[in-house]
């Protein structure tokens, strides 16, 4: 089975920090992560791998120093990783971005081969637009199956894959064909660590780096900035309030506190009182 | 959308763009909104855009439309009438028993269709797992531009769709345009923004549309829907009552004491994003940008910061109240009512002294 797994290099969100006073991200020194969401993806592909046989490659567009996600990749598993990266390719919103992926995975199957599933995650926790996976598969005329909570089958010969989704109100069973675009839901498998020996093979693997002429590109237009429709016309911290907090001085001990609390509570909001007292009956 | 690599820096360079929409996007008219019909039940974030696309249409002197997709039925039937009653003049109806069930092909193929033959300038869809992942297909169809999660829209002075949300992972706001390209695409996640008041006579016109759709064609078959436990779904989204913790709480065995408070509430329990990843709480009970918005009458964070990316999904609360020890934490600057304590000690007390008052006896006594 021939698996394509994309992911993207993102800033750890926990690490990221807002200038005070110019409002702009300082991203420096701010460590970097393959998305969390993407792990869960790379994670079923290489199940389907050792199950099936064949191979599964990683991509991403970034810049240069996501060779680095990459090089985990492969030390998680992964086949082979290639690192689409280009001047041309900055500034992309997700319209511009699935034409660039979708083209390199067009010179994918045309270097190694047809593949039969692409993965990508759920939705990146820099971004969380949960477009970038729609938008490939339409840009490739894949089948499209988004929040996948389980892979019941997938059936190389038959080219069939059976799987479970998650709907607002439950849980849709879904069959399709090969080759198709699965995007996973959060939590659904646990992440393998990788071998010594992968990790051995990691360290020492080539990155494949290729360019937009590399990635044989068409149109440069529809890439970066100039391929989005899309305009950031206003970064922005969110206006704070005026009236800031009223704050309720603690008393001398939790007791006090507590009541002090609820006093301005209901004092603020004198309907609640009777609102709260039936819901705290179970009414 | 932010899913850009580059830093501010270049973004801010296209402020200047301009409006120049091209000659055979000036015919694009009208606010559309996909109505979420699944299983006979409507989404209500489809009512949410109703009053939100009303906004705008008046705004814009134009029509709001609801787009209804569905089985050929009365639940079908039913939406389209809803819909007038929350805003809508008029109902794009797609009836086809192929619409019965949710699947990407048929519903992306027909509201294509719809959109490439009534031409509206801006659709609006639910950010739900059906909504994002039709949008994601419909958007790159067209190849127009779509913004995901949005917390406010607006229409600015030359009528172009303003549509905000948070960016950064939710560190900063931004606001993105699609200025030369129809339709402009939004999507809003539920308990984002208000229900509408319902108008019982309000009528509106229905648009029948045939999509060009063939069963033998559609790759994809659902074979079983398993419907959730009732007991399995949380109302986090809907309660009046939310009582939520943070990172302040320190450990996953403080948490409980957020628990011990929703239960002696009636409340609903929930968290930030942290503890999902720290796996304190389900992800089911994330409050904030990537997990539920909430709109509750109370709401209680202990021991949260607040990320812009939590306050996105709280600010719909009619009283906020914050529990922190660090007064400069930005959740004051949202809260109504706050008080610099640690949670850890307030809670138990909190929870004792809310049983007190709230109980049956205390509010006898009051009414006597």
């Amino acid at each position: 089975m021939k698996i394509l797994v994309c992911i993207k290099q993102v800033p750890d969100s926990a690490q990221i920090r807002v200038h005070p006073v110019t409002n702009t991200i300082m991203r420096q020194g701010v460590p970097t992560i393959i998305n969390p969401y993407d792990l869960f993806s790379l994670e079923e592909a290489l199940r389907l791998r050792d199950k099936f046989g064949g191979e599964v490659t990683t991509l991403t567009m970034g810049p240069p120093m996501a060779a680095e996600s990459l090089r985990k990749t492969l030390a998680i598993g992964a086949d082979r990783a290639i690192l689409l990266t280009d001047r041309f390719f900055a500034g992309a919103d997700t319209l511009a971005t699935t034409y660039a992926l979708a083209q390199a995975i067009q010179k994918i199957q045309k270097t190694w081969g047809d593949l039969d599933l692409v993965f990508t995650g759920k939705q990146t926790i820099d971004g969380d637009t949960a477009q970038v996976g729609p938008g490939v598969a339409k840009r490739l005329n894949l089948l499209q199956l988004t929040y996948v909570s389980k892979i019941v089958e997938a059936d190389a010969e038959k080219r069939e894959v059976v799987i479970e989704r998650r709907a607002e109100g439950g849980t849709q069973v879904l069959k399709t064909k090969m080759p198709c675009l699965i995007a996973m839901l959060e939590g659904t498998n646990e992440v393998r660590r990788g071998s010594i020996s992968d990790s051995l093979r990691a360290a020492r693997a080539e990155i494949i780096t290729w360019s937009a002429k590399d990635a044989e590109i068409e149109d440069l237009g529809k890439c970066g900035l100039k391929g989005s429709p899309t305009i950031v016309k206003k970064v922005f911290a969110p206006p704070v309030r005026t009236d800031r907090a009223a704050f309720v001085e603690p008393g001398k001990n939790a007791g006090e506190s507590a009541d002090a609390l609820i006093e301005a509570i209901f004092k603020r909001h004198p309907a609640l009182e009777e609102d709260m007292t039936k819901l705290a009956s179970g009414f | 959308m932010s899913d850009k690599p580059a830093p501010a820096a270049p973004q801010q360079s296209r402020a200047s763009a301009k409006k120049e929409l091209p000659e055979h996007f000036r015919g694009y008219k009208h606010v559309w909104v996909f109505v979420e019909l699944e299983r006979g039940e409507v989404h209500p974030v489809s009512w949410e855009l109703l009053g939100a696309g009303r906004k705008l249409a008046d705004q814009l002197k134009v029509d709001l439309a609801a787009v209804v997709l569905g089985a050929p039925g009365e639940a079908t039937r039913n939406a389209v009438k809803e819909s007038f009653v929350y805003g809508a003049d008029l109902a794009y109806l797609v009836e086809d028993s192929i619409l019965g069930d949710y699947r990407n092909e048929p519903f992306s193929k027909a509201v294509t269709q719809l959109v490439n033959t009534h031409k509206p300038e801006i659709l609006l869809l639910g950010a739900t797992t059906l909504g994002r992942d039709l949008a994601g297909s419909v958007a790159t169809t067209l190849l127009t531009g779509l913004t995901a999660d949005c917390t406010e829209l607006a229409v600015d002075a030359d009528g172009s769709l303003a549509a905000t949300r948070p960016t950064f992972g939710g560190s900063l706001l931004c606001t993105i345009y699609t200025l030369n390209y129809r339709p402009q695409m939004a999507t809003v996640r539920p308990r984002q923004l208000p229900t509408p008041v319902r108008d019982e006579t309000r009528v509106g016109r229905v648009v029948e549309f045939k999509a060009d759709l063939d069963e033998d064609k559609i790759i994809t078959k659902l074979l079983k829907f398993i419907p959730d436990r009732e007991s399995s779904k949380s109302n986090l989204a809907f309660a009046d009552v939310v009582v939520a913790g943070g990172l302040g709480l320190q450990s996953a065995e403080n948490y409980q004491l957020v628990r011990n408070l929703a239960s002696a509430l009636g409340a609903e329990f929930g968290g930030s994003r942290p503890l999902v990843q720290k796996g304190w709480i389900s992800s089911d009970r994330q409050i904030g940008q990537t997990g539920k918005s909430i709109r509750p009458k109370l709401y209680i964070a202990a021991g949260i910061s607040g990320a812009i990316q939590h306050r996105v999904g709280v600010e719909g609360a009619d009283c906020i109240v914050a529990i922190n020890t660090d007064k400069n934490a930005p959740i004051f600057d949202f809260a109504h009512i706050g008080i610099v304590t640690d949670a850890i000690r307030l809670l138990p007390a909190l929870t004792e002294a809310f049983r007190k008052r709230l109980s049956p006896e205390n509010a006898d006594r009051l009414a006597g």
